[in-house]
């Protein structure tokens, strides 16, 4: 399975940074091998965020799989990054819960 | 002179009314916070603001929505005959849609901000070169996200950023009570300076809209809630009425009141521009007097208009035809208009904006309005004050001759809200009184005032006869008619003052006694 991740930042913010840090890891510990990521600055080009709709920045967007997921936040709570992504099973958000 | 440069300007809104009540329009480049209760007409009074600013002074806008989406939004704003997509495709709005995707799930995983928000918004406002900013309505964007202090943080920063830009921006918000906090989330504690609140309230059964500018930092405003309506020629039209100025003009200019015996009674007819009140029980005559009002408009050539709302137009047609004049033929002739209409049709509002429009239309010299107390019993008191004084000055305004008449609930004597609410306002005054005398029913004219000029203080007896109002003497002996008790004494001459000498001597003894105590 290929997951295909879109994330929005806003220039050099101190959440863009941490977003892109935390994702990075996660894509190296979790994805590897088996993702591809994208980096958007709205900032440079508002118009892609009008066409997503994007509203809160951090945003991270899963396209695919379907169907598709919105992270919005720098990523920094890991378990609900992973939960959002469908990345751990449903049984195991019972536990964190 | 810095003090000059900083004063807040202000930005003519074109919503009908509020740039008066708001001495001038909405705080320029400022963010003006607009709440009100469910249904209460934010959505379409943000948004007359964004199509009046492109209509009526090239202003340009943008309309940010957190609620409904944009497709959603410009269906139900069609009725008011406002095309948006005509305004998008023309380069003269443009929509920044923020409202939830429906079915997607948001998952929160830490700290965000509102930059992608605000840097669309900028996006639009340069793509336009907009000058005006709706955001309706940030209580949805509460909804979407976990964190309500940081929601505030931000919409604070997209303020501030509006601020920059230059804008004059609206911005909607939700509140529970009518008369309780501004609104949901306590947003105006730190988004806006300025505060307008939009009400629907339930009064007596009936729904009652209005407006108040809470408050507008550093600059000024009428105070108080004043009533608008929402409609689809309009829109949002407010209702300035206790604002109202007396700067009408006067004229020595007399005409006549259609019948030559009363003309006599107001000495030489009614003033070109005042408004007289016809008051009268059931059957007295006051629509023949309006009739006649108008016949003599009609024998001039000039221009007249009846609001009935009490008969239909066949009814009055057939009536003053049986006194001799023709409505039919006058309407055709485009010089009379007679508008009919149920007073349960519309709340008062309504009613005004109406009649305003159609005073707009048919420009007449004479306006006769039959009869004011219907409307009376579609409204609660207050606003049915508010209604008479906005009909009355709006005719003044126009400086045309205006009757209006006025049932009085008591077949004898009597006095009606209409009478005590508009009597200060109306020039003249006419009573029409039933009388009973010895068995029979006889009725009674009088003038009660008459601004500007003398009038014939007696009270006189009239008959109805297919020619019209035909009035005779003055009642003699008689006292108490228009208190409904009228009494009768046969006395002479010789016995009353007879009667008067006693009284006063019996006066004298009683003074005398109280004077020795």
């Amino acid at each position: 399975m290929m997951y295909r991740l879109r994330l929005y930042i806003t220039g050099q913010s101190a959440y863009s940074s941490t977003a892109i840090k935390n994702l990075e890891s996660l894509c190296a510990n979790e994805l590897r091998g088996i993702y591809k990521l994208e980096v958007v600055d709205i900032l440079e080009n508002p118009q892609l965020a009008e066409d997503e709709k994007i509203v809160a920045t951090p945003t991270l967007v899963r396209l695919l799989p379907p169907p598709i997921r919105r992270l919005v936040g720098d990523l920094s709570d890991k378990t609900g990054v992973l939960l959002g992504l469908d990345l751990v099973p449903y049984k195991r958000e019972k536990n964190e819960e | 002179m810095s003090s000059e440069r900083k004063a807040v300007q202000k930005l003519v809104s074109g919503i009908p009314g509020f740039d008066f009540i708001s001495e001038g329009g909405l705080p320029r480049s400022r963010t003006t916070l607009l709440t009100g209760s469910a249904g209460s007409g934010k959505t379409v009074f943000a948004l007359q603001f964004l199509v009046a600013g492109i209509r009526q002074y090239r202003q340009h806008g943008v309309l940010v929505t957190f609620e409904e989406e944009p497709a959603e939004l410009i269906a139900n704003v069609a009725s008011l005959g406002w095309d948006l997509e005509e305004m998008i495709s023309a380069n003269a709005l443009a929509i920044v849609d923020a409202s939830p995707v429906p079915g997607e799930v948001v998952v929160e995983t830490g700290n965000f901000d509102l930059v992608a928000l605000l840097a669309r918004i900028e996006h639009a406002v340069r793509q336009v070169s907009a000058q005006r900013v709706i955001l309706d309505s940030i209580g949805a964007i509460f909804a979407q996200f976990h964190s309500p202090h940081a929601v505030r943080r931000e919409l604070q920063r997209i303020a501030v950023g509006l601020r920059q830009m230059g804008v004059t921006t609206l911005l909607t918000a939700e509140r529970t009570d009518e008369y309780g906090a501004v609104s949901r989330f306590g947003v105006e504690e730190f988004i806006a300076d300025n505060v307008v609140i939009l009400r629907n309230q339930l009064e007596h059964e009936k729904r009652r809209r209005t407006v108040e500018i809470l408050k507008y930092r550093g600059t000024t405003h009428q105070k108080g809630e004043y009533p608008f309506t929402i409609d689809s020629a309009d829109g949002v039209t407010i209702v300035p009425l206790s604002a109202i100025n007396l700067t009408q003009k006067s004229s020595e200019m007399r005409i006549s009141s259609g019948n030559e015996q009363v003309d006599e009674m107001c000495s030489n007819g009614i003033f070109r521009d005042s408004i007289i009140l016809v008051s009268g029980a059931t059957g007295t005559g006051k629509t023949l007097m309006v009739t006649e009002f108008i016949k003599a408009a009609i024998a001039d050539g000039k221009r007249a208009l009846l609001f009935a709302f009490e008969e239909s137009r066949e009814q009055l047609h057939r009536n003053a035809l049986s006194w001799g004049i023709d409505f039919a033929d006058a309407e055709e002739r485009g010089i009379l208009k007679v508008v009919c209409c149920y007073p349960e049709s519309m709340s008062l509002e309504d009613h005004l904006i109406h009649m305003k429009r159609y005073i707009a239309q048919h420009d007449p010299q004479r306006i006769a309005v039959d009869s004011l107390s219907a409307l009376e019993r579609v409204s609660s008191t207050r606003s049915f004050r508010e209604f008479v004084l906005g009909v009355t000055s709006h005719i003044k305004a126009k400086e045309t001759a205006g009757m209006f008449t006025n049932t009085t609930p008591a077949l004898m004597g009597g006095e009606s809200i209409t009478e005590t609410h508009i009597s200060t306002i109306t020039d003249s005054i006419i009573l029409l009184r039933y009388v009973e005398l010895q068995g029979e029913m006889r009725r009674g004219i009088a003038v009660l005032k008459m601004r500007g000029s003398c009038h014939d203080k007696d009270i006189r007896e009239y008959v109805i006869t297919s020619n019209g109002m035909e009035i005779k003497e003055k009642f003699h002996g008689i006292n108490g008619i228009l208190a409904g008790t009228p009494v009768f004494s046969l006395a002479s001459e010789r016995q009353q003052l007879d009667s008067m000498f006693k009284y006063d001597t019996r006066r004298q003894d009683r003074t005398r006694a109280t004077d020795t105590p």
